[in-house]
């Protein structure tokens, strides 16, 4: 038989068990009440206990037999680990009716249940972490015994070149070595994030300020949406735009001043992501600055302060930390941001201070090796994952920080919305 | 010293200048987001509507035994640039399929190449200059014509900008989400009832919630990378499938619910917990009877959010390859397939002219979408939201 047809057989018996056990249950349960005896629990409670005993050990049996398959490689018959199973599930429907009886407290024992259930799916998320940190560090030290550390960090020449020859061990047919030297990597992307911050920061700022200090709820009503489309917009369209729109009016800027610009400058993409970050910049500055408290305007307002003064030198320092915060989870988005730099800025590792010329990041070339035809093995492609490590740490760094940050600030005025 | 009252008043309308100064800044700011979105949506209109029709041309065709063997028989040799290359070599095919057209000729309106719907559309076009006066021509006798593009709708992806259409990213959309769904939406509620209603606050359950904090930072490509390395070459899932893809956008939307349904689960006062505590409830029976229904609005909210989000991600997918050249409409789960937005990259790599078209088209699609889920959102949220 089919594999799938075998599941949904085991599918259908496991339910056909758990409506067994739950009616079987709940009328053994109804039999004892009716005969007067005093039960701790309501007999559908017993009914539910019933189906968790018969489920749940069979599942988790089928499921350790799959985890045992996979990560040990062993040879079970699928067919075999489904009737273990459906006979766990058997055994499950006895125990779980000889358990019914009336000081038996299945309430609480489904209780249990629930909670160590809920408890298991939080542990997801713990997981993705592990994993993400798992599957990026394996690979990268996989990348990390063929090149020197060192070299990566420090090198000024990012040239994979010929390293796929190298994985297929024909190294000396290369015409040259391969290179793999982050620093152009990492100084295109950081042109691009500041590019993208000088666009970001006063424009978010400011709408924000504007948002919270002067405008009537009105406005406010249609901007706060609006600046919501701005973020709801994909970064692939973001890119398109950068690059089909952008690009070509600011290389055409550009002749107009004498200059050279080159189609795939660093300056669309920066611009571009800087407005697709103002939405996120304004809308966590707002929420900062609506919650300094009242009572230092109006002391403000009382010492003679104009509203302008207010605002300055008492409600801005006072959610600085807030917008400090705010501004380094936004870094932190730049800098992994990969669709707008994929498309709009340039594959060549160039170590310029020009905006205006072409640059790579760090994540277009995560994307340019994994995207390739090269064998897994080769350095080009493991060198995306030792990418992928420095880019974790750097957000994961800026990520923390930003939390303690705000951490400081709901402390200082005691704020728990935030 | 002395200060005249006239100084001060000049000192105070000085400083309440500077306050208008900020304000008009401050505006300056909002309304040039304002004009972007304004500029944005202008471009995208201009550059994706002409997407939406397409010409046609009316010729006569000829289907005789030499064009079952060489389609391109079927056409007079001065119509033949004019028509599409994918509608000629389809002709063998319905000639097989409907015997009754065998040596008859019948004036038929066929799809155009691209370069004469650029042409028509009034774009750059490499048309030669005669094949030019012939579209003038058709045109002017009303042989040829811009219809609506319902093909865009049907047809999954082609080389020829054409014959491309958007159908089989949005059927791969479809199922990916669905994926995303299943496995993001319980796994995210679970998470969230556990962490507001059951955890006991101690220092396990807060370095949870930084990590479910730092989850929702960290960059989406590194998620594909997780993908690529855990769900590809570990369990083996296949590659550029809708699984795979789904998967790893659910546990890039896994924080994004986990955050909004603990937001939703905290707006329900205390007060109907100690009502359900005080008549004997279990806290399972409190949150599965009184807080969870209450909440529910605001968890469906953030869950289409989620989606919504999920649905716009590109660059994990490009990761674990959905990027593929799907020309047929596959509905599987496990089967290569691609998204929407991947489409759109794939379109916007093309070199020819027409494709720019297809791409906005494409775009224009996108956002109708994703504007209506959030609309949805925001709807569901104005409607139900209750303020305690």
């Amino acid at each position: 038989m089919h594999t799938d047809q075998l599941l949904a057989l085991f599918c259908a018996m496991l339910v056909l068990l758990g409506l067994i056990a739950f009616f079987t249950a709940r009328a053994k349960a109804t039999k004892v009440r009716t005969s007067g005896t005093h039960m701790t629990a309501q007999p559908d409670q017993y009914g539910w206990f019933g189906v968790l005993s018969t489920a749940a050990p069979a599942l988790v049996v089928s499921l350790l037999g799959a985890i045992i398959m996979l990560l040990m490689g062993a040879e079970i018959p699928v067919a075999m680990l489904l009737v273990v199973s459906i006979a766990v599930a058997c055994l499950g429907l006895v125990c779980g009716l000889i358990m019914v009886k009336p000081e038996f407290h299945a309430r609480r024992a489904i209780e249990t249940f629930v909670r160590w259930m809920l408890a298991g799916a939080t542990l997801i998320s713990i997981l993705t972490t592990l994993g993400i940190l798992v599957s990026i560090v394996g690979e990268a030290l996989r990348f990390f015994q063929m090149q020197n550390f060192w070299d990566f960090i420090t090198g000024t020449v990012w040239n994979p070149g010929a390293s796929f020859l190298e994985a297929a061990g024909r190294a000396e047919e290369g015409a040259s070595a391969a290179q793999f030297g982050s620093v152009p990597l990492f100084a295109g992307t950081f042109m691009i994030t500041a590019i993208a911050m000088l666009v970001a920061i006063p424009i978010g700022l400011l709408s924000a300020i504007y948002m919270s200090e002067f405008a009537t709820p009105r406005i406010r009503g249609i901007a706060k949406p609006m600046l919501e489309v701005l973020a709801g917009i994909p970064t692939v369209v973001y890119g398109f735009f950068a690059a089909i729109t952008i690009a070509p009016l600011i290389v055409a800027a550009a002749q107009v001043f004498g200059l050279k610009a080159d189609f795939n400058n660093a300056l669309a993409p920066g611009i571009v992501m800087g407005i697709m970050i103002i939405p996120f910049i304004s809308s966590l500055s707002d929420d900062v600055i609506n919650s300094v408290p009242d009572s230092m305007r109006q002391g403000a307002l009382a010492l003679g302060l104009t509203h302008g003064e207010t605002i300055r030198d008492v409600v801005v320092p006072a959610a600085l930390p807030g917008i400090i915060s705010a501004s380094l989870l936004a870094v932190s988005r730049a800098l992994g941001e990969t669709m707008i730099v994929v498309m709009a800025a340039g594959m060549l590792p160039n170590l310029t201070a020009n905006p205006l010329e072409n640059m790579t990041t760090v994540t277009v070339r995560i994307v340019a090796a994994l995207t390739g035809d090269q064998e897994f093995a080769s350095a080009e492609t493991l060198s995306a994952f030792a990418l992928g490590l420095v880019l974790f740490v750097v957000t994961l760094t800026l990520n923390l920080v930003s939390v303690i940050m705000i951490r400081r600030f709901r402390e200082k005025y005691r704020i728990n919305n935030l | 010293m002395t200060h005249s009252f006239d100084d001060i008043s000049a000192q105070l309308r000085r400083r309440h200048r500077k306050t208008r100064w900020l304000k008009g800044l401050s505006m300056g700011a909002l309304g040039l987001a304002a004009l972007f979105l304004v500029f944005f949506f202008t471009d995208m209109l201009i550059k994706g509507l002409p997407a939406f029709s397409q010409a046609q041309i009316n010729v006569e065709v000829d289907y005789s035994e030499q064009a079952s063997q060489l389609p391109m028989a079927a056409v007079s040799e001065d119509m033949r640039p004019l028509v599409s290359r994918g509608y000629l070599r389809l002709v063998p095919s319905r000639m097989r399929d409907n015997p009754e057209l065998q040596g008859t000729t019948r004036s038929e309106w066929v799809l155009a190449d691209s370069q004469v719907d650029q042409y028509l559309k009034g774009h750059h076009s490499k048309l030669s200059e005669r094949d030019q006066a012939l579209v003038d021509q058709l045109q002017a006798q009303g042989r040829a014509e811009l219809r609506f593009n319902a093909r865009f709708f049907t047809s999954g992806d082609s080389k020829m900008p054409e014959l491309a259409g958007i159908a089989s990213a949005a059927v791969g959309t479809m199922l990916t989400l669905l994926v995303t769904l299943a496995v993001a939406f319980p796994i995210g509620v679970m998470t969230a009832v556990y962490l507001e209603e059951f955890a006991p606050d101690n220092r396990v359950t807060q370095l949870i919630e930084i990590n479910i904090n730092n989850l929702a930072a960290i960059p989406s490509i590194l998620y594909g990378l997780l993908g690529l390395a855990i769900f590809i070459n570990f369990f083996g899932v296949p590659r550029s499938s809708p699984l795979v893809g789904g998967l790893t956008l659910a546990l890039m939307t896994l924080p994004v619910i986990i955050i909004s349904t603990r937001t939703a689960l905290r707006s329900v006062p205390d007060s109907i917990r100690h009502a359900g505590f005080g008549v004997g409830c279990s806290r399972w029976q409190v949150v599965r009877d009184h807080v969870l229904p209450l909440a529910m609005p605001g968890i469906m909210t953030g869950a289409i959010i989620g989606l919504a989000q999920a649905m716009g991600e590109t660059a994990p997918l490009i990761i674990v390859g959905m990027v593929a050249f799907i020309p047929d409409i596959s509905a599987s789960f496990t089967e290569a397939s691609t998204v929407m937005p991947a489409q759109i990259f794939t379109w916007s790599g093309e070199p020819e002219r027409a494709f720019i078209e297809i791409t906005s088209g494409g775009i224009l699609v996108l956002l109708a979408i994703l504007i209506t889920m959030n609309t949805t959102a925001v709807v569901l949220r104005k409607r139900f939201e209750r303020r305690w």
